[in-house]
């Protein structure tokens, strides 16, 4: 186009995929006698195939040779991603030495190989209680085998896929707590992905019934705040993981004697970096790094010579337990050192997670 | 967690009483230095796989001995402990946890294997009861 003159920049150019739209999408409404839509929740996705669009292809290969790996898993060795990558990389000379610019009108029609129809995903975000210290956030499978029954995600989405009639659930909420940690206080904020819901309109008041519903069926969790959402909604809930504060609960064992006037120090610290290593008790899934982390504030509860439970708001993202026993001395400072004994984790609670969605709803 | 900590032993004459440790090297040939050990990512890549017999570190003590400790367990260093070269005297006092030498991850398919030949408290107690039965 920069031969014709014209002052166009890329953006100028019209989208092929826009193209296509402007024309298909008149023609499948007068046909199908319905008002064509986007951005509807109700999809129709059809394959079609056409083998001829590989062979007009085939020159990239010998062109630029080392953008087209062999795929192992991939139908065909021309991937969307592939074929870019060898179009931005190949001269426009040699391009068009193969290829006519525009190109020929194809001399076979593309078959349809398969309709499918699905639901568009529906969200659904609330925010939730642990109250038991024997529950995986997500189901706990070792080799196929199930090592603790039930998890958070069940117990919540169980009713959510029957009443929603989808295929199937994902779970994601701001951060996570270990098995053996309870979230008390508001509760921590979740979102539910209903993937092909077959139902999806719902009463405010019909939501808190759900609610009712997932919170009568068990006293391991409860959900508050239960409400529709849009997919926008995720990136906020994520936002929260990285950046919110959260307050917690420890009960703390040390090896010699305390009196109440070795902790109350403790009150006194404000901002207290951490250097953490990776902690050994996930290092077999995670990267080995250092990361630095604040203690905002800390409270403290003499309980007697060995015991006390210390209230800490943190920045996101700190391991708790291994700042109270020090994880071999790789997380600095801790508890241990800070109080020059041994120190140990006895329990951990969630007392809060400082992120401000979703919208509290009135009871 | 298929993460191994290892640490000298109870019996080792290092803790025994008396022994000052004068130097920690983690330097064990001329092209080996286990800090200069990196590794990336999930799986560890870049460490240095270690074999049973694979020598971790020389501790020389005041006294003039020089002992070697091996790793014993098959499998990726992930680290060594700085923590004892700028503090050697954290090795005698806190000998299973701060004083720890290394961090070795074995390979999935040998982790089953690696903690099966491994012998539990009771059993080193009996190794260390007869060796010193046949020794007087």
């Amino acid at each position: 186009f920069r031969n014709l003159g014209l002052p166009l920049a890329k953006d100028d150019i019209v989208q092929l995929k826009e193209a296509y739209k402007w024309i298909i999408h008149p023609q499948l409404s007068e046909e199908l006698g319905v008002p064509a839509d986007g951005k509807s929740l109700f999809e129709v996705s059809v394959v079609f195939a056409h083998p001829e669009t590989d062979e007009e292809c085939r020159f990239l290969a010998t062109a630029c040779p080392d953008c087209f790996k062999p795929a192992k898993n991939k139908q065909s060795v021309f991937t969307r991603m592939a074929v870019i990558k060898a179009l931005e990389k190949i001269k426009e000379e040699d391009f068009l030495k193969h290829f006519p610019c525009p190109p020929s009108s194809p001399k076979k029609l593309c078959d349809a190989l398969e309709i499918q129809c699905n639901n568009g995903a529906v969200f659904v975000a609330g925010r939730y209680n642990k109250y038991s210290r024997n529950l995986p956030q997500t189901p706990w499978i070792i080799d196929g085998e199930r090592k603790l029954e039930s998890s958070v995600e069940e117990l919540i989405s169980e009713h959510l896929m029957a009443e929603f009639k989808a295929d199937s659930f994902n779970f994601s909420s701001s951060g996570r707590e270990d098995v053996d940690v309870r979230t008390l206080g508001n509760g921590r904020p979740f979102a539910i992905e209903l993937v092909n819901p077959r139902r999806i309109r719902f009463t405010a008041e019909e939501m808190k019934r759900l609610q009712q519903a997932i919170n009568d069926s068990s006293d391991k969790i409860q959900v508050r705040d239960l409400q529709l959402v849009t997919r926008s909604a995720i990136g906020r809930m994520k936002e929260g993981e990285e950046e919110k504060t959260k307050t917690y609960s420890a009960l703390i064992w040390t090896d010699r004697a305390i009196q109440r006037e070795d902790i109350a120090f403790l009150d006194d610290i404000k901002e207290l970096k951490l250097d953490q290593k990776t902690p050994l008790r996930v290092l077999h899934r995670r990267p080995l790094a250092v990361r630095c982390r604040l203690i905002h504030t800390m409270r403290s509860e003499y309980i007697d010579e060995h015991h006390f439970r210390l209230h800490l708001k943190t920045q996101a993202g700190t391991y708790i337990k291994e700042f109270v026993h020090g994880d071999f001395g790789r997380t600095k400072p801790n508890i241990g050192s800070l109080l020059n004994r041994t120190a140990d984790i006895l329990e951990l609670d969630v007392e809060s997670v400082d992120v401000d969605w979703p919208p509290t709803l009135a009871d | 967690s298929r993460i191994c900590v290892i640490t000298l032993a109870e019996a080792h004459p290092l803790l025994q009483s008396g022994k000052t440790i004068k130097n920690i090297n983690y330097q064990i040939s001329a092209n080996c230095s286990r800090l200069q050990n990196k590794v990336s990512g999930k799986s560890k890549r870049g460490a240095q796989f270690l074999t049973e017999l694979a020598p971790l570190c020389r501790i020389s003590s005041s006294d003039g001995e020089e002992y070697t400790i091996y790793s014993c367990i098959r499998g990726r260093l992930i680290e060594v402990n700085e923590n004892i070269l700028s503090n050697p005297a954290l090795l005698q006092e806190k000998p299973s946890t701060e004083g720890y030498i290394a961090v070795v991850l074995p390979k999935f398919e040998e982790s089953k294997s690696v903690t099966q030949g491994l012998l539990t408290q009771k059993e080193y107690e009996e190794v260390l009861l007869k060796r010193r039965s046949s020794a007087s």
